[in-house]
């Protein structure tokens, strides 16, 4: 069953198309990585998604067009993960994470008992509990990234939005992030959307890889059909080799065409 | 029961250790706001020129509630007149007009996100000074429905500004962000300022009196001002209350609380509105009173934590209790005549603030 699907939508911000006609059946548990150069509008179909900027054609959740949806509804069934999260000052971790309940209060709703539980659930999964006192600020790159992805996974949504999940974080912090992603999909069935930029990455976790280019799907399959060495060529203008690894997908290598310059005077052996 | 309980809830799923992260007010600095908030009226009603004892001030109060009432001594009329009519109003004004703005500076800077933000940012003080202008220089002791009209025209004036941005606001940026709000603000001030300016400098004969209104004072005689700016200031600091959470939320900036499924438009909207009615309620009793709404939040901000669900009730206790001691000072420090209240609170919060912002090396801020 098709959880999240995108028929004909098209993005434009003032006069200027950044996506046009994106169609996209995602299925209910599947781990889908939108790729693509810079400004290819991974991230525009994204927040499309979650209704922070305006569309035409349709976008539904389950049955519902999100257009038809109030936003406390549709933060209910969609949660967010934003590339560069705002870190305000002085919020500790527990109050952040607890922000994620917000869809299921009401407008001067207060948080109860039941929400506190399932925030300490949250906290101890992601392995933030020691942190749960801790400002924000306090925090390194990977620790304020777990702490993002817990908000999003306070609001309980089916649907996972996540934009560039590993930007700025080191390969180790990459590896535990996306790990942890696909470890929470799998345990409850989260279907998640993801704007990749790293490709080895991409083709590892995600099911399937949709390919952007200004604007256009111009791909969408596994990622054996998707990362092909023309393509990735023709799209990125980039000169990669594709290496076939044992039971861990596919690596994309950059090449260099030229050999190094040499700095000069530098006497050869 | 507690078997059950147990099951329910498996210890490693335990509570406390989300909460040792969750904002609460502290009671220790609830208790002494209050404290601070009595202590500053006890000492505003003693001080005046004519001296009347802590005993008498305890029986005058007494006097009315009945039991109690009658075994108390009677009190000299006079006396008892100075204190219902003068003492008594005058520091319940002080205490609404000082909670007011200092709770309105506070939502203020939590749905702007800007620190600098104060009460008077979508012009309500430039609104309000123009409104008495125009009032003390053409209708000077003229007064509508049995209300002296200088205080009606302030309260109309801080409105309108605001409403004015507020509609400029929209029109221009489509409120999308609050930026646009604050500069439509920002023009609108300037605007007003110039006219009530030229107001003021083409009828020399009002410039003191216009001064005197601008800078602030807590004149009253009787329980008017009280009677007429409550209702505001009691509705505006309840709508602020119920917003401590999601002003909070707002913090975490407007497309992330947006897809929280909470509309930022529509709290700043309602905040506003709140904050600017309660606002100019007190702007039109008290005058445009500075430095208040910024330096009593950020104080408590500096000492105690930033979530809106400590500022907001202390900037209540902290606001009133700071007000009342400027106004004291106000009108002992060169009595009989009466400093403007204004220069106090800007002459003693100034350093008070810069102390404090020393102290706790303000990094956060």
């Amino acid at each position: 069953m098709s959880e999240v699907v995108l028929s004909g939508v098209s993005i434009a911000y003032a006069s200027e198309v950044v996506v046009s006609d994106f169609s996209l059946d995602v299925g209910s548990g599947e781990w889908i990585a939108l790729i693509g150069p810079n400004g290819a509008g991974k991230t525009s179909i994204l927040r499309a998604i979650a209704c922070l900027v305006a569309h035409s054609g349709e976008i539904r959740i389950g049955k519902t067009a999100v257009t038809e949806l109030s936003g406390r509804d549709l933060a209910r069934r969609v949660a967010m993960v934003l590339q560069y999260p705002h870190v305000p000052a002085g919020m500790t971790v527990s109050q952040y994470v607890l922000l994620g309940r917000s869809p299921h209060l009401t407008y001067f709703g207060k948080e109860g008992r039941r929400d506190q539980r399932i925030v300490a659930g949250i906290l101890e999964r992601l392995s933030l509990e020691r942190l749960a006192a801790r400002p924000l600020e306090h925090l390194s790159g990977g620790e304020r990234q777990r702490a993002a992805i817990a908000r999003a996974l306070a609001q309980q949504a089916p649907v996972l939005l996540v934009d560039e999940p590993t930007s700025s974080l080191d390969v180790g912090r990459q590896q535990d992030v996306l790990e942890l992603i696909d470890g929470l999909r799998a345990e409850q069935g989260l279907t998640v959307i993801a704007a990749m930029h790293d490709l080895t990455l991409a083709g590892q976790y995600a099911h399937r890889l949709a390919l952007l280019v200004g604007g256009k799907l111009v791909a969408v399959g596994a990622p054996s059909e998707v990362l092909t060495e023309p393509a990735i060529a023709d799209h990125y203008q980039a000169q990669v080799r594709i290496l076939q690894m044992n039971g861990s997908g596919r690596a994309v290598i950059p090449v260099r065409t030229h050999a190094a310059l040499k700095p000069e005077g530098l006497i050869e052996p | 029961m507690t078997v059950s309980r147990r099951r329910a809830w498996p210890l490693h799923l335990s509570t406390p250790a989300v909460l040792q992260g969750l904002p609460r007010l502290p009671w220790v600095w609830a208790v002494v706001g209050a404290t601070a908030l009595v202590a500053a009226a006890t000492f505003g009603v003693l001080a005046g020129p004519v001296h009347i004892g802590f005993g008498t001030v305890v029986q005058t109060l007494l006097a009315p509630i009945p039991w109690i009432g009658h075994q108390a001594q009677p009190v000299d009329a006079s006396q008892a007149s100075i204190l219902w009519s003068l003492r008594f109003p005058r520091v319940v004004l002080g205490a609404i007009v000082g909670g007011m703005l200092a709770t309105a500076g506070a939502a203020y800077q939590g749905v702007f996100r800007n620190p600098l933000a104060d009460p008077y940012l979508l012009g309500a003080a430039a609104g309000a000074n123009l409104g008495a202008t125009l009032a003390i220089a053409f209708m000077p002791g003229s007064s509508l429905i049995g209300v002296n009209v200088v205080p009606l025209a302030g309260f109309a004036g801080a409105a309108t500004a605001v409403a004015g941005a507020y509609v400029l606001g929209r029109t221009v940026t489509g409120l999308r962000s609050a930026t646009g709000l604050i500069l439509a603000g920002v023009a609108i001030a300037a605007f007003l300022n110039a006219i009530q300016t030229y107001i003021q400098q083409s009828q020399p004969g009002t410039i003191r009196q216009v001064y005197s209104w601008i800078l602030g004072r807590l004149v009253t005689a009787g329980w008017d001002g009280v009677v007429l700016v409550l209702p505001y200031v009691a509705i505006s600091i309840a709508v602020i209350f119920l917003h401590r959470r999601l002003l909070d939320a707002l913090s975490v900036g407007e497309e992330e609380v947006n897809s929280l499924g909470i509309s930022a438009r529509r709290v700043r909207l309602i905040v506003v509105v709140a904050a600017t009615l309660g606002t100019a309620a007190a702007v039109a009793i008290a005058g445009t009173i500075a430095f208040v709404g910024i330096i009593v939040p950020h104080t408590i901000r500096l000492l105690v934590g930033r979530s809106y669900r400590v500022v907001v009730p202390l900037s209540v206790l902290f606001g009133a209790a700071f007000l009342v001691l400027a106004d004291t000072a106000a009108r002992t420090m060169a009595a009989p005549a009466e400093l403007p209240i204004g220069v106090i609170t800007a002459l003693v919060g100034a350093p008070f603030f810069i102390v404090v912002m020393r102290s706790t090396k303000a990094a956060e801020l």
